[in-house]
């Protein structure tokens, strides 16, 4: 007879098989759910991707362009899915294009494995062929960062890689793995993923007598004011921030990663906070008594100058990272934990309220900001068409159901402003870096995370130029990107600062640009260049029913201004709502 | 107002944490005075004991960044009277000078030292103390042919009874999964060392 224990290992030795570190890596990304990698190949990462070629029916490779490409198309998809991003790059110039990237992803909280082939593990130190030491290039821009030499180690540090990208603050992740150890072949007993680090808590454990306190400031609040950011959607707390929101009646300002957390035609939404932000939820920061601030950071292009920030309110302070609490801003209550878990706790405890009174105050700025600027940027009395038009036509033909991924600058700050937004993780932009070229392969990323819906892509003369390469992306996989250029024929934020700060000069800021429309026919995509108000919706009409990716360049003024403005080195109740109340 | 902050951080023995940890303070171009790393009295886990001069405000922000590295099971940090802290000193000094001058002999017995090589050509000196006393006899034995000194990085242990070791054996034996209640002590610090 053989003994029950010994059939168990019998079965056990049935399921190790001897493959290669390369195998393993393609094995342990399929185990953990991935389906798309953003990449290019290289030398140091040769046996990865000739492991990827047997499984190419299950694991599908988007060739990019350039690394940056590559990483930033991976942000995108995670931040359209939710789900984690990875990106293979080789050793040497290959990882270090990755560096904005990673920059960017740990500055905004995006979850990314980034793997990156490396030279021999005996030639390390030695200048090899494409050595470069990626760890410590990468250290101060990673969530954690690991070198593997041996294929031993593979499954293991792939199991972490994901656990630490995911959880907690989300952040990306590196693992460099030599070239030895993608060959080297183990006995390898299948995959197991990773859910504990002792050195690493996700989640700080929620104090109770904090959410008590909360709620006791809040139910006796005169003026109570809820500040959200990207914290929301990472935890997936959006109806728990819904449900706070209606039982408490406090107006909810966002951040510009929160926005689509609450649905931007919710009544209790008055708008987006920050430099370019709306006008009651600055101003009125400074007349709240209770500052309720939920999954956000208090970025400086949020608060201002600090010391004329929320001067009359006490501060609850809900977030995931204890790093945050009283990094920028002195908390009353901080509120550590994952808000999808605080949220629901603190609104047990708040009572059912209305702030009406309070909320016309944001009404009343809201009419206020209507009449100086958004209704002459809707409706200009001249034929030069405005960025926030075309965001504006764009929203009535989507319904605000479409991704929309914006690039840096003035459009999209417009993108921000105006984009009506149902749904969180529908508006994708590079927020804390703001790295301009993000725009067009993060929105190849994202229609990868979100294929049903439309992505568009909305961005300057400037950023489009930085990555234009990934044209060649859209024309060999056929992403359906929309890529929507407003053309205003300057680096028009920097140039708007330049009137503003500078006395006009304007110094490099005039920037030319191709015929976009004859570049995108090389690449096999169709579009059209329109500067006139009668095509504009037409346009973005065929732009969307187009089938497949479609570039639409819409000439707007060139001079044009973003309003409202926080200026520089001011508080935010200093906000600004023309160039001559600088 | 800066005063002398000595950080006690235990980590994992990893490779790249050093950089990790020593980044937070070069980022922020905050100067570390003394670094000292070494293994604790768990296996597996570091120790590091890292001088800096800065505001408390400023010591308590740098300690939640480093406590968020992973790989960093905890970070506190003291006020000099918390801790009892200790550098080691060696003095290399030509042997004939102390053979010739008996009062550099008397010097050397009032400051402590000890000797630990004793060679023809020189001796070398040892002081454990704090930095005015170990400064102290750099001043003294310069006049007298001081060859070579060295110092080491600080090392403290705190003051409170109970200490650090109760709570790493914790961590030792901590099941996977299980709720560690951390992160809320860096802000009671006065309470961290009763617990
Ligand atoms: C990689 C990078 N380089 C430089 C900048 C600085 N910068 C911010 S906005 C901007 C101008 C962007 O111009 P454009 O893409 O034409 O957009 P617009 O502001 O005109 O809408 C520049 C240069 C940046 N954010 N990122």
């Amino acid at each position: 007879m053989v003994s029950e224990e010994l059939k168990e290992v019998k079965k056990d030795t049935a399921l190790i098989e001897n493959i290669s570190g390369s195998e393993i890596v393609i094995r342990s990304l399929l185990a953990e759910g991935t389906n798309v990698v953003f990449g290019y190949p290289g030398g140091a990462i040769m046996p990865i991707y000739d492991a990827l070629y047997d499984y190419q029916d299950q694991l599908e490779h988007i060739l990019v362009r350039h690394e940056q490409g590559g990483i930033h198309a991976a942000q995108g998809f995670a931040r359209a899915s939710s789900k984690t991003g990875v990106v293979f790059a080789t050793s040497g110039p290959g990882a270090t294009n990755l560096v904005t990237g990673l920059a960017d992803a740990m500055i905004d909280s995006t979850p990314l494995v980034c793997i990156t082939g490396q030279v021999f593990a005996h030639l390390l130190g030695t200048d090899a062929f494409q050595e470069t030491d990626v760890l410590n290039i990468t250290t101060p821009v990673t969530k954690w960062n690991y070198q593997v030499t041996d294929a031993s180690e593979i499954a293991d540090a792939i199991a972490k890689g994901f656990y630490i990208a995911s959880t907690g603050r989300p952040g990306p992740v590196l693992i460099d793995i030599t070239k030895n150890a993608q060959l080297q072949k183990i006995d390898f007993e299948g995959y197991q993923p990773c859910n504990h680090i002792r050195s690493y808590k996700p989640k700080p454990t929620i104090r109770h007598e904090y959410i008590t306190k909360a709620a006791e400031i809040i139910n006796q609040a005169k003026k109570p004011f809820i500040v959200f950011g990207q914290g929301v959607v990472l935890g997936n707390a959006e109806k728990h921030l819904e449900h706070f929101v209606n039982k408490t009646g406090i107006p909810a300002a966002w951040t510009i990663l929160g926005a689509g957390a609450l649905a931007t035609d919710h009544p209790l939404n008055v708008g987006m906070v920050g430099m370019h932000g709306n006008y009651g939820p600055n101003l009125l920061t400074n007349e709240c008594d209770v500052l309720i601030a939920i999954g956000m950071r208090f970025d400086d292009r949020v608060t201002g100058r600090l010391d004329k920030y929320a001067t009359n309110a006490r501060i609850i302070h809900l977030d995931i990272d204890p790093a945050e609490i009283d990094k920028n801003v002195q908390t009353t209550v901080p509120v550590w934990g994952d808000c999808a878990e605080t949220l629901p706790l603190l609104s047990r405890l708040v009572k059912e309220n209305s702030h009406n009174d309070w909320l016309k105050r944001f009404y009343d700025c809201t009419k206020q900001e209507i009449e100086k600027v958004i209704k002459p940027e809707m409706h200009p009395e001249n034929d030069v068409l405005t960025m926030a038009e075309v965001i504006n036509i764009l929203n009535e033909l989507t319904n605000g159901d479409a991704v929309i991924v914006s690039d840096v600058g003035q459009h999209q700050m417009v993108a921000c402003r105006y984009a009506k937004l149902n749904t969180s993780r529908c508006n994708i932009t590079s927020g804390g870096l703001g790295t301009m070229g993000f725009g067009l392969p993060a929105a190849i990323g994202a229609k990868y995370g979100a294929p049903d819906k439309h992505v568009v892509a909305v961005i300057g003369d400037g950023g489009i130029q930085m990555t234009i390469q990934e044209f060649g992306t859209i024309m060999q996989f056929g992403a359906a990107v929309k890529i929507l250029i407003l053309n205003n024929q300057f680096l028009g934020m920097v140039r708007q600062w330049q009137q503003l700060f500078h006395d006009k000069r304007y110094s490099f800021v005039n920037i030319t640009s191709p015929d976009y429309v004859t570049v995108a026919k090389g690449y096999g995509i169709e579009g059209r260049s329109i500067s006139q108000r009668e095509q504009l919706k037409e346009s973005l009409q065929t732009m969307l029913n187009h089938d497949g990716a479609y570039l639409l360049e819409v000439m707007v003024g060139k001079e044009n201004n973003v309003f409202p403005m926080v200026p520089q080195g001011r508080g935010v109740s200093e906000i600004v709502l023309a160039a001559n109340e600088i | 107002m800066k005063k002398e902050f000595t950080i006690t951080v235990y980590t994992e023995n990893q490779i790249g944490l050093l950089n990790r940890v020593a980044i937070i303070f070069s980022r922020r171009k905050i100067n570390i005075d003394s670094l000292n790393v070494s293994p604790s009295e768990i296996e597996g886990i570091h120790r590091f004991t890292i001088l800096i001069n800065e505001t408390e405000e400023v010591v308590r922000k740098l300690c939640r960044q480093i406590e968020k590295q992973i790989g960093v099971l905890k970070a506190y940090f003291n006020l000099d009277s918390e801790i009892i802290w200790q550098e080691l000193a060696l003095y290399k000094v030509p042997t004939e000078v102390i053979q010739e001058k008996a009062y550099v002999e008397r010097l050397l017995r009032e400051h402590g030292a000890s000797v630990v090589v004793l060679r023809k050509d020189y001796t070398v000196f040892e002081v454990v103390g704090q930095r005015q006393e170990t400064d102290k006899l750099v001043e003294v034995l310069q006049p007298y042919g001081l060859i070579e000194f060295v110092r080491s990085a600080r090392i403290a242990i705190i003051k409170d009874s109970k200490g650090f070791n109760q709570k790493l054996r914790e961590f030792e034996y901590r099941e996977p999964g299980e709720e560690v209640i951390e992160n809320e002590y860096l802000n009671q610090q006065k309470e961290v060392f009763t617990y």
